[in-house]
């Protein structure tokens, strides 16, 4: 279950770690019953420093209370966490020194002042040596293009460039570990892709492990080489991206177009036809077996014009996972 | 962390941070120039009426409950004053509720810096200063009009009196604050206490049933706002016969009140940190 997790001395550790939440429900009118919720039910895993993972899952899976948890925001009911060799809920304040965070739907900017003060701000309650700070912020003026928004009152940015914003915030004390909540929800395309190259560009350069949940896998796809799926609170899935396709019984599809419209294709070893319009038909077939057989038996026994195969759909993988685990 | 900065350390840390915080609000609030100074003028004439309908009634009246004029003004400054400092300084932690609901305390919680500090100076409100120099002038004609033979004992009860009762009404906000760890919704509580115990505290003890003064001395000790060291200023005896040393416990209460407070304010942090919202 754990490839990836290179380092010898792991910078995060996570040790059998959960939260239980008590909740109280409406039960009638005045009465109130008391039950649990186990929002992390147990969660084992380890990331080296420079490490960039992904953490999904859908929503109430626990993800967030994962990076609360990490954050010092939240105590763990029960478990052991080291975040650099620090127990995050004890040493709150001497941990968020060297971490920087990003709620993506929660700015920390400063509304009615300019980029610029917040940036400030940021440099004197961290105590940022004023070099350090310049040459942070100068870099990320750069890559994340902020220079004409920093004279800017934030409450005039875009969402995206808010979000740029919060980034380059995060980084201005050179935080060992950042944490990314949700980082490109909401964004357009373009911003999405500057978002990223930031990112890779921290991360690659200045050695910055980050942890990012997220529900665009396209983030992950293109940042992390580990991802990490949680759902009901327990890890389901750490790994590469590609072994997803395996765990996840994932299917290839095979595009033919026939040389006439016909019925659905029968009798092929391992495929089965899943749509027919007009002379083209859809075969799935699983991905771990190979498309050659299908191929050849379709082309034996069928007027085969053309056709192509499609590699399964991350997002359909992973939702097939977590229906999977809900039955 | 307390251990390895020392007390001392931590106390400047956090009052930098406060500083730094109130700062930003300060600059946020100037960038809307107009509504400040409307808002900080409405703040001291909303204020100013409260002074107003007293002044009012002593044109029929030359006495209230066996007090005149100056010694009324006396009380009226002294408790507006406490209460204009409390809330200038830390009065918006009662905003806590609202932070707790919509989740943006996590975001104070990742900061390094206490988060009651951040807290207190969260939407600092300068205009509270139009409050507080109404109740200052209140206080300082006053002052000079109650018949007292100054000593310097005196005045420094008078200082006293002041800084307890900016304590005291401060301890009250937190612990009201405190509780909206688990009743998002309870500002209106501590609003009683605060602005409510203000409205009594402006007129002299002796013309409330001596149940509500019991209360306000032995229950929510807001007597020694200003009653009781402002009775001994004046040399008159409180109401309930009290011995003569209480007039002086004042900053002993306020201690106490606000050691109080501390004790909650960290129960109700823990309880968020270990149940969230």
């Amino acid at each position: 279950m754990t490839d990836g997790t290179g380092a010898e001395t792991p910078f995060i550790e996570l040790d059998g770690v959960r939260k239980v939440f008590q909740v109280r429900r409406k039960a009638g009118r005045l009465r109130r019953t008391k039950h649990e919720v186990r929002a992390v039910d147990g969660i084992s895993f380890t990331v080296g420093r420079g490490e960039m993972v992904g953490y999904i899952g859908p929503n109430g899976a626990g993800k967030s209370t994962t990076v609360k948890m990490l954050t010092g925001i939240l105590v763990p009911s029960a478990g052991r966490i080291r975040v650099a060799g620090i127990d995050p809920s004890r040493e709150r304040t001497g941990l968020a020194r060297r971490m920087g965070v990003v709620f993506g739907q929660r700015t920390t900017l400063w509304w009615d002042l300019p980029l610029r003060d917040s940036y400030e701000l940021v440099r004197r309650m961290y105590r940022v040596p004023y070099d350090t700070y310049r040459k942070n912020l100068d870099r990320c003026v750069e890559l994340l293009d902020l220079g004409p928004l920093l004279a800017a009152p934030v409450r005039q940015l875009s969402l995206g460039q808010r979000m740029r914003g919060d980034i380059a915030a995060a980084l201005l004390h050179d935080p060992e570990v950042l944490y990314l909540d949700e980082p490109t929800i909401g964004l357009d395309v373009i911003s999405k892709a500057r978002v990223r190259d930031f990112l890779r560009e921290v991360n690659a350069s200045l050695d910055t492990t980050v942890l990012l949940t997220t529900h665009d896998l396209t983030d992950i796809e293109q940042l992390c080489r580990r991802v990490m799926v949680i759902d009901h609170g327990r890890l389901v899935y750490d790994g590469g991206l590609a072994g997803l396709h395996e765990v996840g019984e994932s299917e290839r599809t095979l595009v033919v177009d026939l040389a006439r419209e016909m019925a659905p294709i029968e009798g092929v070893p391992g495929a089965r036809t899943v749509k027919v319009e007009g002379p083209r038909q859809w075969l799935a077939f699983p991905a771990s077996q190979s498309a050659a057989p299908v191929v050849a038996a379709v082309a034996e026994r069928w007027p085969l014009v053309d056709l192509s195969v499609r590699e399964p759909d991350i997002e359909d993988v992973i939702a097939r996972m977590y229906t999977g685990r809900a039955e | 962390m307390a251990e390895s900065f020392g007390r001392a350390a931590l106390v400047r840390h956090g009052v930098r941070a406060y500083l730094l915080i109130v700062a930003m609000w300060v600059r946020s609030t100037l960038t809307y120039r107009a509504s400040f100074v409307i808002m900080a003028v409405g703040n001291a004439a909303g204020s100013g009426l409260e002074f107003v309908t007293i002044l009012l009634m002593f044109s029929h009246i030359d006495t209230l409950g066996g007090f005149g004029l100056p010694e009324v003004a006396l009380l009226c400054g002294s408790s507006a004053t406490a209460l204009g400092l409390a809330d200038l300084l830390l009065g918006n932690v009662e905003r806590l509720g609202s932070r707790v609901r919509d989740g943006t305390l996590d975001i104070l919680l990742v900061r390094p810096a206490p988060v009651y500090v951040q807290v207190a100076a969260d939407r600092f409100a300068l205009r509270r200063v139009g409050r507080l120099a109404q109740a200052m002038v209140v206080l300082g004609w006053a002052l000079t009009r109650v018949q007292v033979d100054w000593t310097p004992g005196r005045v420094v009860l008078v200082a006293a009196m002041l800084l307890s009762g900016a304590a005291i009404f401060g301890a009250i906000f937190t612990l009201g604050a405190a509780f909206q760890f688990w009743a998002q919704d309870a500002a209106q509580v501590q609003n009683s206490f605060t602005y409510g115990g203000n409205a009594m505290l402006q007129y002299p003890p002796s013309v409330f049933a001596k149940d509500l003064v019991r209360g306000a001395t032995f229950v929510v000790p807001l007597a020694f706002v200003n009653w009781l060291p402002a009775l001994r200023l004046m040399g008159r005896d409180d109401p309930l016969g009290l011995p003569g040393w209480v007039d002086f416990m004042g900053p002993v209460v306020a201690a106490v009140m606000c050691g109080g407070a501390a004790l909650a304010w960290r129960a109700g942090l823990r309880g968020y940190r270990s149940t969230g919202s």
